[in-house]
């Protein structure tokens, strides 16, 4: 029998294909996972708080309890993801022996180093990180992302970051895909993106990796946006268990984010879903409370 | 020729992107009236729960499963594959249930167990084909109707029922497009 394989980068890259045009739920109990995974989850992402709690409790946010991931993990069969802080790779090594699907090098957690993101090429297990641009995305996969998402304003319930990181990456990778070769070299040194990684975006037109919405979603319409905007799936974190009715409102970002370009399908499942959860205008938010200007 | 691919979640761009290298036109498929005039179906690797819970919302499933009976090729990978299978161990999911087999989610573990190999699948000929399994399912077993086409050891990961074709691997994330064609043969 052939040797087979394990961690290769088509094998990581290759999970976050299976998750295209799904919705990631933040979950922080079992039950919760479960009314998930009923509502149409391609996976969940395993937490002690989601960031909206995590914005209010303040002080440093840590990976979670190893027994709340595995606790989640038993209970679905849905892939599950954890989240570990910037550059923190024992933690990372922690939740690649848990089993976890997919690690989320994450700026809702307190960062564990200013200057460096984890070599997330040393790891098995794939990797998803946030970025707001083209060279954010470019060195986060350079480093082994295996899979990126915008990173929004997390826990705010206020889709406007998100937009702006989107539209951003989008706006930059037509700009590269127009662009005279030699004029490649000087983008990159200015984006602070590898040369080679900007060549394949300029040849292909899109990110070598999975690009999906992150960041103050919390309603159908809000999925649906992000999709016609061009992510290729949701991640949904506070804007589930904050709102009135979980899982209705699961269930309906499920719908928009397949049919979203069907203003039919999205008027319908957008009705009698209860208060979404409260928002926060962004301006409110003091520049060092700002989770996404963490990361390098 | 044109081919539908289901897409309610999960790697149909890849199944589309391969089509059209084979010159095959393609169409996303997310509601019953998208199933008149194609003529074969790809359901492709995503969440097989995500994906039966979409059918299920959006009422696809009796128009495919009626078609598919009045003999539209139906090509399933990985996620694919379980909504082909009669019977998935464990679970009470929603299937369409083709295929005379049983079969086991996430069988090989979980995502750091997730592999690539060489696999001989001698219908497509001596060269082996490159084989990406995701947290994948495997075929436990098979009716007296179910032809297996390849074993990874003892597991059955590629296997064909009339015009019905089921693989536990994801042939659209390799540039070998030989499984595409097998499928596209019988459309």
């Amino acid at each position: 029998m052939e040797v087979a394989e394990k961690g290769t980068w088509t094998v990581k890259k290759g999970l976050a294909e299976m998750l295209k045009g799904g919705v990631i739920m933040d979950v922080t109990t079992p039950e919760q996972a479960k009314i998930a995974e009923e509502a149409g989850a391609c996976a969940v992402m395993a937490l002690e708080r989601v960031p909206a709690d995590i914005r209010a409790a303040g002080g440093v946010a840590r990976m979670a309890d190893p027994t709340v991931i595995l606790r989640i993990m038993d209970a679905v069969t849905i892939p599950v993801m954890a989240k570990v802080r910037i550059g923190h790779f024992v933690e990372a090594q922690i939740l690649e022996q848990l089993g976890v699907d997919y690690i989320d090098e994450s700026e809702v957690l307190t960062p564990a180093d200013e200057q460096h993101h984890i070599d997330k090429h040393k790891f098995k297990v794939p990797f998803v990180c946030g970025a707001r641009n083209l060279g954010e995305a470019l060195r986060r996969i350079a480093e082994g992302a295996a899979m990126i998402r915008t990173k929004g304003e997390p826990g705010t319930g206020n889709v406007v970051e998100a937009v702006r990181h989107m539209r951003m990456m989008m706006a930059e990778i037509r700009r590269v895909q127009n662009m005279p070769r030699e004029e490649l070299m000087a983008l990159a040194k200015e984006m602070g993106a590898p040369y080679e990684l900007l060549l394949q975006v300029a040849e292909q037109g899109r990110l070598p990796v999975v690009n999906f919405a992150a960041g103050g979603i919390a309603t159908p319409a809000d999925a649906a946006l992000m999709m016609q905007l061009g992510a290729d799936g949701i991640f949904v974190g506070s804007g589930i268990f904050k709102s009135q009715n979980p899982a209705a409102r699961a269930r309906a970002i499920v719908a928009a984010t397949t049919h979203y370009n069907d203003p039919q399908v999205l008027a319908e499942v957008s009705k009698d879903l209860g208060e979404a959860m409260p928002g926060l205008e962004i301006a409110t938010i003091a520049p060092e409370q700002r989770m996404q200007d963490r990361g390098w | 020729m044109l081919i539908g691919v289901l897409a309610l979640q999960g790697a149909f761009r890849e199944h589309q992107e391969m089509l059209s290298a084979l010159g095959v036109e393609s169409r996303q498929v997310r509601k019953p009236e998208q199933l008149e005039g194609i003529d074969g179906l790809i359901i492709p690797g995503g969440e097989s729960t995500t994906i039966g819970k979409l059918l299920q919302d959006y009422n696809l499933f009796e128009p495919v499963r009626q078609k598919a009976l009045q003999g539209m090729p139906v090509f399933g990978t990985c996620a694919g594959l379980i909504l082909l299978a009669r019977e998935i161990l464990g679970s009470a999911q929603p299937r369409l249930g083709l295929m005379d087999m049983v079969v086991e989610r996430n069988a090989f573990g979980r995502q750091v167990e997730s592999f690539e190999v060489d696999l001989d699948v001698p219908v497509l000929g001596e060269k082996p084909l490159r084989a990406v399994f995701i947290r994948a399912p495997y075929i436990v077993s098979v009716g007296p109707g179910v032809e297996v086409l390849a074993r990874y050891g003892d597991k059955i990961v590629l296997a064909r029922q009339g015009r019905f074709l089921a693989c536990a691997f994801h042939p659209e994330l390799t540039d070998d497009t030989r499984l595409h064609r097998l499928f596209l043969e019988q459309c």
